[in-house]
């Protein structure tokens, strides 16, 4: 079987994860690229006797180093090992494309031009003349849809044709200007019978396009000082008449008008296509004065959603995980090893995967708003207000995408390509309260607050969280990272409904890799606290209550008696030793020493906070008795002031090790893990502190 | 010449000069922004922060500031 590595090449927005969508039978394996955290996806399949392999690159308009995104495709194109690209261009908007594609060809390496979004092109009435288009680029040119799956399997055959056919060099030709300068050096070199690999023509381009490799290998060649007065000749023609001595720019007008060129040639347009749906769309929902209240509502109804349909499969599995717990009672016994399971293991763990429903829509939602092409419209309808915090309005991205994990949400911040602007989005990404620290919402609301008011608590949680944050950033531009301002240049894709495929993908590795958290580490991390607190033993003290239990007469006696010993032994336990030595700093914004200790395991994953809770509050009751949850567990023994601050600092303080670890990464040093310590810590604590006192006086 | 920041949404114009350094250049080049082009504004943000044009079949957003480097001719 011989092995075929495909580099996917395109601007963004073109179809490309959904054109991989589309490939039936395939694995994906979803990755990193070495050294830097922009998300590889790698297909692997067989196709006619060939293993297919598919390296999806990031998307770029074009291979200049204006994003990492950029930096990280031209760099695999440059120097990685493929056989060949597959270009996906979006036919509906072909010379734009085509420009990214004459940077392509330029590479030297078989290629296959793929016209996606065909089904979109015939709606519109645009008609691709491709045999034209192919024997203009000089590279076979194969229309296909995603949407619809058509021409996929001809694509794969054109791919598979190409590799075992000899590599055939592609011809762009540049405007007469230019040509005319590449014949003239071409025919010196040509009269002076020099020795080179490349084609004269190639030597004679490279070196107009200033070409620093090209000009070191000339530099020492006994030619160069008669070819160099040759040379400088033909640019200072090129600069008289482009008016311009940025070669770059040059060849960008020359690549450009090779496109329009050849979409002139090739594209025709069978009827007026008048008032499209992206123009009805932006209408409404760019609309000066409706615009943002749109969004808002939007926003607000997603949050309603993730609470009230969310809650409904919560109660079931909350139910499942306490009778699971309660059934392995039964088989290992009320010991050690019981405890452990049902105790640690499933009541950690069953806290978890409860707010799993919670988290599907709320990823649902950022998928929805990310795939439809509703989110650079408002990056668009909020750089103004953005703006004034000295944010850019594509901050917008990561601070949404931290909404649902932190993680993604600081790797997205590279699309903004000033360092000072990245750095003040990864500072305040945090208080984007992610999905993780959900849980700890629903459950206080819940626990709290009355049903019809809980949604809305939790809407005003997260604006107000993002609130502090964009204030926060405004701070940090004033008296930190002062400086000019990024440019704020996006396309505003057209508006597609997003393939079921391609978001139940999305949806489901995000559901899966919670699980896979819960099953792993959330796992271990229940079983330590649970560990800690239970041990060390007390027996003498175990054995004293059990006599005065059994002296008590009155059965009220009996569990009063013994839940002091409860939580007197966790209290004792190294848990408790720990949460107490930490106190002092907590005791001023009302937490108690259990408070303390979960929000200090939530250093390590937010969802620990709760299933800690689950572990200290399940043991400090009698949970097969009157098998009461934790939220009753939580009613009965946190007074509500405190509960308030527990929940502001959750809101503010360090994000997850995971997210740590990415934010140190993105931000290039510890230092600023350092600064983001200090920084997270004293809002959290400040503002609860705050929020308890304020709360005190009115509750 | 007037530039692209004083055009009202649905006016269209030719871009005649740009002026910007090397990258945002090279990045207006991409989408298809350059000398020659036309341009058609297709919306204001409210505070007139942010504008957003159709260049060729290309739909993008920009900032007003950005837009006064950009000189067009009314068509």
């Amino acid at each position: 079987m011989k092995e075929l590595t495909i580099a996917l090449v395109g601007q963004p927005n073109v179809g490309k994860s959904m054109l991989i969508n589309a490939i039936s039978d395939a694995r994906l394996k979803v990755g990193n690229f070495s050294g830097v955290t922009v998300e590889k996806a790698e297909v692997d399949f067989i196709f006619k006797a060939h293993e297919i392999k598919i390296i999806d690159l990031p998307g770029t308009y074009s291979l200049n180093d204006y994003t990492q995104d950029e930096r990280v495709t031209k760099e695999f194109l440059e120097t990685q090992t493929y056989d060949l690209i597959i270009n996906v261009v979006d036919a509906t908007n072909l010379e734009r494309n085509l420009f990214l594609t004459t940077q392509l060809l330029a590479l030297d390496k078989k290629m296959i031009v793929a016209l996606n979004m065909m089904d979109e092109a015939q709606k519109e009435g645009i008609c691709v003349d491709h045999d034209q288009l192919s024997s203009i680029l000089g590279v076979p040119c194969v229309k296909v849809s995603a949407v619809t799956k058509r021409g996929i399997g001809k694509l794969f055959n054109r791919a598979v044709d190409m590799f075992h056919f000899p590599y055939e060099k592609s011809k762009l030709i540049y405007s007469e200007v230019v040509e005319e300068e590449i014949a003239k050096l071409s025919f010196f070199l040509k009269q002076k019978r020099y020795q080179s690999t490349l084609s004269y023509r190639d030597v004679s381009l490279k070196l107009l396009e200033e070409d620093p490799k090209m000009y070191r290998a000339m530099h020492d060649e006994p030619i160069w000082v008669e070819f160099m007065p040759l040379l400088k000749e033909s640019l200072s023609h090129l600069y008289l008449h482009y008016d311009t001595k940025d070669v770059s720019e040059i060849f960008a007008q020359e690549r450009a008008s090779f496109a329009r060129g050849a979409v002139r040639e090739t594209v025709s347009y069978e009827k007026n296509y008048l008032g499209n749906m992206t123009d009805r769309v932006d209408r409404v929902l760019i609309h000066r004065v409706f615009g943002i209240p749109i969004f808002i509502f939007l926003m607000w109804g997603l949050f309603q959603l993730t609470f009230e349909l969310g809650s409904v499969p919560v109660e079931y599995i909350d139910a499942f995980f306490v009778s699971l717990g309660a059934y392995a009672k039964t088989i290992f016994g009320d010991g050690e090893l019981g405890s452990l399971i049902a105790d640690g293991m499933i009541s950690g763990v069953g806290a978890v995967v409860m707010f799993l429903p919670n988290i599907v829509i709320l990823f649902l939602g950022i998928a929805l708003l990310e795939t439809t092409g509703y989110m650079a419209r408002v990056a668009f309808l909020l750089d103004g207000f953005f703006h004034r915090f000295g944010l850019h309005g594509k901050s917008f991205i990561p601070l949404v995408t931290g909404f649902g994990c932190s993680v993604p949400a600081y790797m997205s911040a590279r699309t903004l390509k000033n360092d000072k602007d990245r750095l003040m989005t990864l500072f305040i990404i945090g208080f984007m309260s992610c999905g993780a620290k959900l849980p700890v919402y629903v459950l206080f609301t819940g626990a709290f607050f009355s049903k019809e008011h809980a949604g809305n608590i939790l809407f005003l949680i997260y604006i107000a969280g993002a609130l502090i944050g964009l204030l926060s950033a405004k701070f940090l531009k004033v008296f930190v990272f002062k400086g000019v301002d990024e440019p704020f240049v996006m396309e505003m894709p057209k508006y597609r409904l997003p393939s079921l495929k391609l978001i139940w993908h999305t949806v489901a590795t995000k559901a899966m890799m919670y699980l896979k958290k819960a099953g792993t580490f959330i796992l271990g991390a229940s079983v330590l606290i649970w560990f800690a607190s239970n041990y060390p033993k007390y027996p003498l003290l175990e054995e004293q209550y059990a006599k005065q239990i059994a002296l008590a007469q009155v059965d009220e006696q009996k569990t009063s008696l013994s839940n002091e010993l409860s939580s007197l032994l966790l209290e004792k336990s190294y848990l408790g030793i720990i949460g107490k030595s930490t106190d002092f700093f907590f005791e001023p914004i009302g937490f108690d020493w259990k408070m303390t200790v979960a929000l200090e395991a939530g250093l390590a994953a937010k969802e620990v906070i709760v299933s800690t809770l689950g572990v200290l509050y399940a043991l400090g009751s009698d949970v097969d008795e009157t098998n009461e949850g934790l939220v009753h567990a939580l009613q009965k023994q946190i007074p509500t002031a405190s509960a308030v601050s527990f929940v502001i600092f959750v809101m503010f303080y360090l994000p997850c090790l995971a997210a740590s670890i990415v934010f140190t990464k993105e931000s290039g040093s510890y230092r600023y893990l350092g600064y983001l310590i200090v920084f997270t810590t004293t809002i959290a604590w400040l503002l609860s502190f705050i929020g308890y006192r304020v709360s005190l006086l009115i509750l | 010449m007037i530039t692209l920041s004083q055009m009202n949404p649905l006016e269209k114009g030719i871009i005649i000069s740009i002026d910007a350094d090397g990258e945002l250049k090279q990045r207006l080049f991409s989408f298809g922004l350059r000398k020659g082009s036309m341009i058609k504004v297709k919306a204001t943000s409210i505070a007139k922060s942010t504008m957003e044009v159709e260049v060729g079949s290309t739909l993008m957003a920009l900032r007003y500031s950005e837009a006064e480097r950009i000189g067009v001719e009314k068509a």
